[in-house]
């Protein structure tokens, strides 16, 4: 399915519509929830294929292994619950049944971040792109917008190995991104492990993973408004890291802004830090929830309270420039 | 059928001084709950198991998974024995390089179908392997072996309640109930019983058996693939380090190595 630029729609959504789409094209594809399937949208799939969708019930751990096993015997399992759940309350399950084996489990997390809203903290996952990065073996997603999130769902189906995909709960601007990326590389298609350039700039680089991505081009624009020539770059895959774009982008524009809907530690900005530290070392402002739990609210007013808009981006991106030495 | 009883008994004891060379020789390792499963996995290995050393990934073949992968020497010792790689092998057990890891690890591993060791996991995967056969229309079996002590395990129990729900009539879960963990006895720890009951009440059918008494133990593993609509669980009372005298029912023995002068006498024991 295509998403119109301009629209709404959840990445969840995506998910569960191109979930639809992949049963038809491949019959070795089977999903696993646990009793979130309204939420996460697997319920589609289950509708359409009941034979291959597998409701175990509120058993995350019991999900995984199941999923682990499915993989182990031919089958490409997709595994879904929120982001919470998806890797804290399992993670001894991924490491041990999935990733040390390098299983083809696919396991998409929604509901990850602080746009889970009032649901507050204890549904807010905002160290989960952390946990998943540090398991060998695995794969990790972030994906922007419902194209990007369908690309990555078609990706993560045929990529052999671990696959982790990180989905939002609320509604988010479908990106013009194609059109963007028609103008550096003609129609550049979604491609793991490559960053998308979606703004060319000359002063500041800001890489953003997810909904934030959205936040990104906004702040490109404020900070057009006061000359300032931003680029924007969206690091969909956050492992493995695009490390020839990320060290591109240091030494193109001599200091970065990272934007990302997650704690500051261990996430996209701790991947490129990591990662132009190095090899062509500059300045890394990282925008990301502080090192404290979220709390209930909407996720507008989340999102402004813990530091997550433009107008956040366009300040790091003031702070990355200060620092830039010469 | 005493002469399958006998030939398996001959295997078990064949696997049991494995278990007991293997371990000395890597000089770390856990002998005591290998030695309790021995009987079971030399049913399993050398009567049920429709495998083929020949094809390890051959699709239609029954899966073992070690769930208490800390067994894996008795389980090392059975893939050796059925041809899966040579003997040899075994002696480099949990050596830099070797195929045969600490714990199970089915990469490294020609035979190995799940990799284990952090406990509670492998029945979890087992289902899975089971849903597949199913899905596939495949009939091959799936066999899980669990411990006792793993039964503490909240993740075992999420695995019991699906596969009564999905009506796993091909997977088979058998418990080495030993009675004996790491720190002690399991009932001086957190008490598993009464374990078939358990079983029994999520829904599964439920045999209990002398686990070293070959003749019980093809019993229930032939009654077992009888049964329909129901996963079964064959709880085998067994003996922690069966068949090593100094061994036999103490905790001490669960994770650790003999001495050079122990293996001897152990080895001497299991002629």
């Amino acid at each position: 399915m295509n998403y119109e630029p301009g629209t709404k729609v959840a990445t969840r959504d995506a998910y569960g519509e191109t979930l639809a789409e992949l049963g038809r094209e491949m019959p070795e594809l089977v999903v696993l929830d646990a009793d979130l399937s309204s939420s996460t949208k697997t319920a589609a799939f289950a509708k359409q294929f009941p034979e291959r969708f597998f409701n175990m019930g509120i058993a995350e751990a019991n999900m995984i292994g199941h999923a682990a096993g499915l993989a182990a015997s031919g089958k490409v399992p997709f595994a879904s619950t929120f982001a919470v759940f998806a890797t804290g309350r399992v993670y001894d399950q991924l490491r041990t049944s999935v990733c040390y084996p390098a299983l083809g489990v696919k396991v998409a997390a929604t509901h990850a971040g602080l746009t889970v809203g009032e649901d507050g903290a204890s549904h807010q996952a905002n160290e989960d792109i952390a946990l998943a990065r540090a398991l060998p073996n695995m794969t990790v997603v972030v994906p922007a917008d419902a194209n990007e999130t369908r690309d990555a769902v078609r990706a993560a189906a045929k990529r052999r190995g671990p696959f982790y995909l990180r989905l939002g709960r609320p509604a988010v601007p479908v990106l013009a991104i194609a059109q963007a990326m028609a103008g550096g590389e003609a129609g550049a298609p979604f491609e793991l492990g490559r960053l998308r350039v979606l703004r060319e700039g000359t002063d500041v680089g800001i890489m953003a993973c997810g909904y934030m991505v959205h936040e990104a081009l906004k702040a490109a624009e404020l900070l057009a408004a006061g000359g300032v020539s931003a680029g924007v770059i969206d690091v969909h895959t956050i492992k493995p890291l695009d490390k020839e774009g990320v060290t591109a982008a240091a030494r193109r524009y001599g200091c970065l802004v990272t934007a990302e809907e997650h704690s500051v530690i261990g996430g996209l900005g701790s991947a490129v830090a990591e990662t132009v530290g190095e090899s062509y070392p500059v300045p890394v402002i990282r925008v990301g929830v502080a090192d404290r739990f979220g709390e209930s609210g909407t996720p507008d007013a989340l999102l402004k309270a813990y530091g997550l808009t433009a107008e956040h981006i366009r300040d790091a991106a003031g702070r990355a420039m200060a620092a830039r030495k010469g | 059928m005493p002469t399958l009883t006998t030939d398996l008994q001959q295997k078990a004891k064949v696997l049991r001084r494995h278990v007991v060379r293997m371990v000395g020789e890597a000089g770390s390792g856990h002998p005591g709950g290998s030695l309790s499963a021995a009987d079971l996995v030399a049913a399993l290995y050398f009567h049920f198991l429709n495998v083929d050393p020949a094809r390890p990934g051959w699709p239609e073949r029954d899966r073992f998974v070690l769930s208490k992968g800390h067994a894996a020497p008795v389980l090392y010792a059975a893939l050796a024995e059925r041809g899966f790689f040579p003997s040899e092998t075994l002696w480099t057990l949990r050596k830099l390089g070797s195929i045969l890891q600490g714990h199970p690890d089915m990469r490294k591993t020609p035979g190995v179908e799940a990799s284990t060791g952090s406990l509670g996991q492998g029945l979890s995967v087992a289902g899975g392997m089971a849903l597949a056969g199913r899905l596939s229309t495949l009939d091959y079996r799936v066999y899980a072996l669990l411990g006792d002590g793993e039964m503490q395990e909240g993740q075992v129990w999420e695995a019991a309640m699906s596969a009564a729900q999905f009506k796993l009539d091909n997977l088979t879960a058998i418990i080495d109930f030993n009675g004996v963990q790491l720190d002690g006895l399991v009932e001086n720890i957190v008490g598993v019983e009464p374990v078939a009951d358990k079983w029994r009440a999520f829904g599964w059918d439920v045999q209990e058996i002398n686990g070293h008494d070959m003749d019980q133990i093809v019993k229930a593993l032939e009654a077992a693939r009888q049964v329909r609509g129901r996963p079964q669980a064959i709880v085998a009372h067994t003996v922690k380090g069966k068949g090593v005298s100094f061994m036999e029912g103490l905790a001490a023995w669960h994770g650790k190595a003999p001495s050079r002068e122990q293996m001897a006498q152990a080895l001497a024991e299991l002629e």
